[in-house]
């Protein structure tokens, strides 16, 4: 599904370059849960951004679904974030103005979807976790933990195929962050492919595989066996943590 | 994306700064309202002064020594060759073919006085004909009486507020009053007129045209009004006068003017001065767009966060600028509508003040204006929902 052959994102700064990714190849299987850590400044954020076109990389190629995304137009691009990638952000990104199911609704405006069926597509995402009770509630009456299944609520809601999470339960208490990693996983299990950048080891352990990042390369690769061990070993385990 | 959603975002976006958007709507709304009430305003003394055409009367031609091409100045300000004569008046009354009447007076300033009542009054020598040509009606006695023009009388027809004024509850008829240092009857009051060009016939003295140019020591005349018979062309009637003039003085050295003429100048003058009316207005409308600007200009440097994640959920470029441009135009429009009913509100309390004054806005000044709103929103909506678009998402995405 994803296939990063050579990814490299210099950026610059003060003329100086600053190499966010160097080299990185991986691929992601359709379907996977992957993890992604690494220390600040390691690059994880910028691979997020690349893997949901929300960024280009400076050299390499990436092949999404099978297609070459450097080859595609903005509009192309704009359309394939619409319609086949989620994203989910630490700070949520809602919008306080609109209510619950306005949030969900809101890509969807853009994406020129008719009303009625906006209408059907929100209210399913929202019962699908678990805030059907709560559509007409605004994000300041919901509580952390809520408006971060809102978040999901609207990043799956047309059912791309993707979803990208930035420290999805970074901004939660452990038991809401409990309830937001099972409807993460739950979505996974009914084939959402999952990449999900954290700090969290608790986060790590329930994907398949965690990269780990360091200076913009992936220094390991653990499959979910070794996970508890690579993290021990790059002092990531939660212990540490 | 439908044009009803985006309103329907920029609605909900506008509304979460009622304030903010309240008050550069104000501006928008007080330019418009100046330009709809200024071009009222504008047009309101256009419609005065074709009013007051119409009530004097529009069938006739005034001639007035001097020409304006030759001497360069106004006509009858200095610098006429010849004067008009009554041998002019008298020749045209005689010889001019398509005349109905022929009308010769001059005009000065007097005391008119009765007793201990004194007013400084216009007065104007006129023929009885004069009546006819400027429509007068005499509410009480007579007008003055048909005499020959080198002949004068110590007869006088007062303006009704003069007449008011001097006599407060007497019946002047019959009763004496001063011109000067001369001695008149009062054979008649005009009807209330008003003011007309400028002269306030309520207040004027009428004097016998003989009577008056002694009385001011005066040779010549201030101006001949000729009517025309009813089916001439005034054309033709001034073309006819202005040959026989040019036949006696031996020169073409007098303007002919149709009320037409006057009119259509006049006309033309006050049409652009309320143009240049609408347009100092619409300078307001400039600094209203700059505000538009400064708000929007705010809102996308907030709403950063919201341009991300609209990119990221796959707004395109395009569709983010046109939300920021609709914010504005929607901003720029609701202005608009509060200034046109802000603007035809007042136009109805200046009719109310002023109620001669027929003041309305006139239909282009309603419709640029309206167009004016739509287009200083949008142009000035353009940069801030530009910026909008040009955002990187990622950078976006990383502000709070």
């Amino acid at each position: 599904m994803i296939e990063l052959a050579g990814i490299s994102r210099t950026f610059e700064l003060g003329g100086e370059p600053i190499h966010a990714l160097v080299e990185v190849s991986e691929t992601i299987a359709a379907g996977e849960h992957v993890a992604i850590m690494g220390p600040s400044g390691s690059g994880k954020s910028t691979l997020l951004h690349l893997i949901g076109c929300l960024d280009r990389p400076t050299s390499g190629s990436y092949h999404f679904e099978g297609r070459e995304v450097a080859t595609l137009g903005e509009d192309e691009l704009d359309d394939l974030r619409g319609r086949r990638i989620g994203f989910v952000f630490q700070t949520f990104h809602l919008v306080s103005r609109l209510d619950a199911r306005g949030n969900v609704e809101l890509p969807m405006i853009f994406a020129g979807l008719p009303r009625r069926e906006r209408r059907e597509l929100a209210d399913a995402a929202l019962a699908a976790v678990g805030l059907a009770p709560r559509a007409t509630h605004r994000p300041a009456e919901l509580s952390g933990g809520e408006r971060q299944r809102l978040a999901i609520a609207r990043a799956v809601a047309r059912k791309p195929s993707l979803l990208l999470a930035d420290e999805p339960t970074g901004n939660l208490d452990s038991r809401s962050g409990g309830v937001v990693l099972d409807l993460l996983d739950r979505l996974n299990d009914e084939g959402l492919t999952l990449v999900v950048v954290t700090h969290d080891p608790r986060v790590a352990q329930r994907a398949d595989r965690l990269l780990i990042l360091a200076d913009g390369r992936v220094v390991r690769r653990a499959p979910r066996a070794d996970l508890a061990a690579a993290l021990t070993a790059w002092g990531l385990d939660a212990a540490s943590g | 994306m439908r044009v009803a959603e985006v309103v329907r975002y920029g609605g909900v976006a506008l509304a979460g700064h009622r304030l903010r958007s309240l008050l550069s709507l104000a501006g928008v709304a007080i330019g418009i309202a100046a330009v709809i009430l200024l071009t009222a305003l504008g047009e309101g003394a256009r419609r005065y002064v074709l009013q007051q055409f119409a009530q004097i009367g529009a069938n006739f031609v005034a001639v007035v020594p001097g020409k304006v091409d030759t001497t360069g100045g106004i006509p009858g300000l200095g610098g006429a060759p010849n004067d008009l004569t009554l041998d002019d008046a008298r020749a045209l009354a005689r010889a001019l073919p398509g005349a109905r009447y022929v009308a010769p007076f001059v005009v000065g300033t007097e005391t008119v006085s009765r007793g201990e009542r004194r007013r400084q009054a216009l007065v104007s020598g006129v023929t009885a004909e004069f009546r006819e040509v400027r429509r007068l009606e005499v509410a009480r006695g007579d007008f003055l009486p048909r005499l020959e023009l080198e002949r004068g009388a110590p007869l006088v027809v007062l303006g009704e507020r003069l007449a008011r004024e001097l006599f407060v509850g007497a019946d002047p008829i019959g009763e004496v009053v001063r011109v000067g240092d001369r001695r008149m009857r009062v054979v008649g009051v005009l009807a209330p007129r008003g003011t007309q060009l400028g002269i306030d016939l309520d207040e004027v003295a009428l004097v016998p045209l003989a009577t008056a140019m002694a009385m001011f020591n005066r040779n010549s005349l201030f101006r001949i009004l000729i009517e025309a018979d009813p089916g001439v062309p005034l054309e033709s009637l001034r073309d006819r006068a202005l040959e026989l003039l040019v036949q006696r003085h031996g020169e073409e050295d007098v303007t002919l003017l149709t009320e037409d003429a006057v009119r259509d100048s006049l006309s033309a003058i006050l049409n652009a001065l309320t143009l240049a009316l609408g347009a100092i207005a619409a300078i307001s409308l400039t600094v209203a767009g700059i505000g538009i600007m400064n708000v929007m200009l705010v809102a996308v440097a907030e709403r950063s966060a919201e341009i991300g994640l609209l990119r990221a959920v796959g707004a395109s470029r395009r569709q983010v600028r046109a939300c920021f441009l609709v914010e504005a135009a929607m901003l720029a429009a609701a202005g608009g509508a509060l200034g046109l009913a802000a603007g035809w509100l007042g136009t109805r309390v200046l009719v109310g003040i002023w109620p001669a004054l027929p003041a309305a806005p006139p239909a282009w000044a309603v419709g640029s204006a309206a167009a004016l709103s739509l287009a200083v929103g949008t142009l000035f909506g353009w940069l801030p929902a530009r910026r909008a678009a040009r955002l990187d998402p990622v950078a976006a995405l990383a502000r709070r």
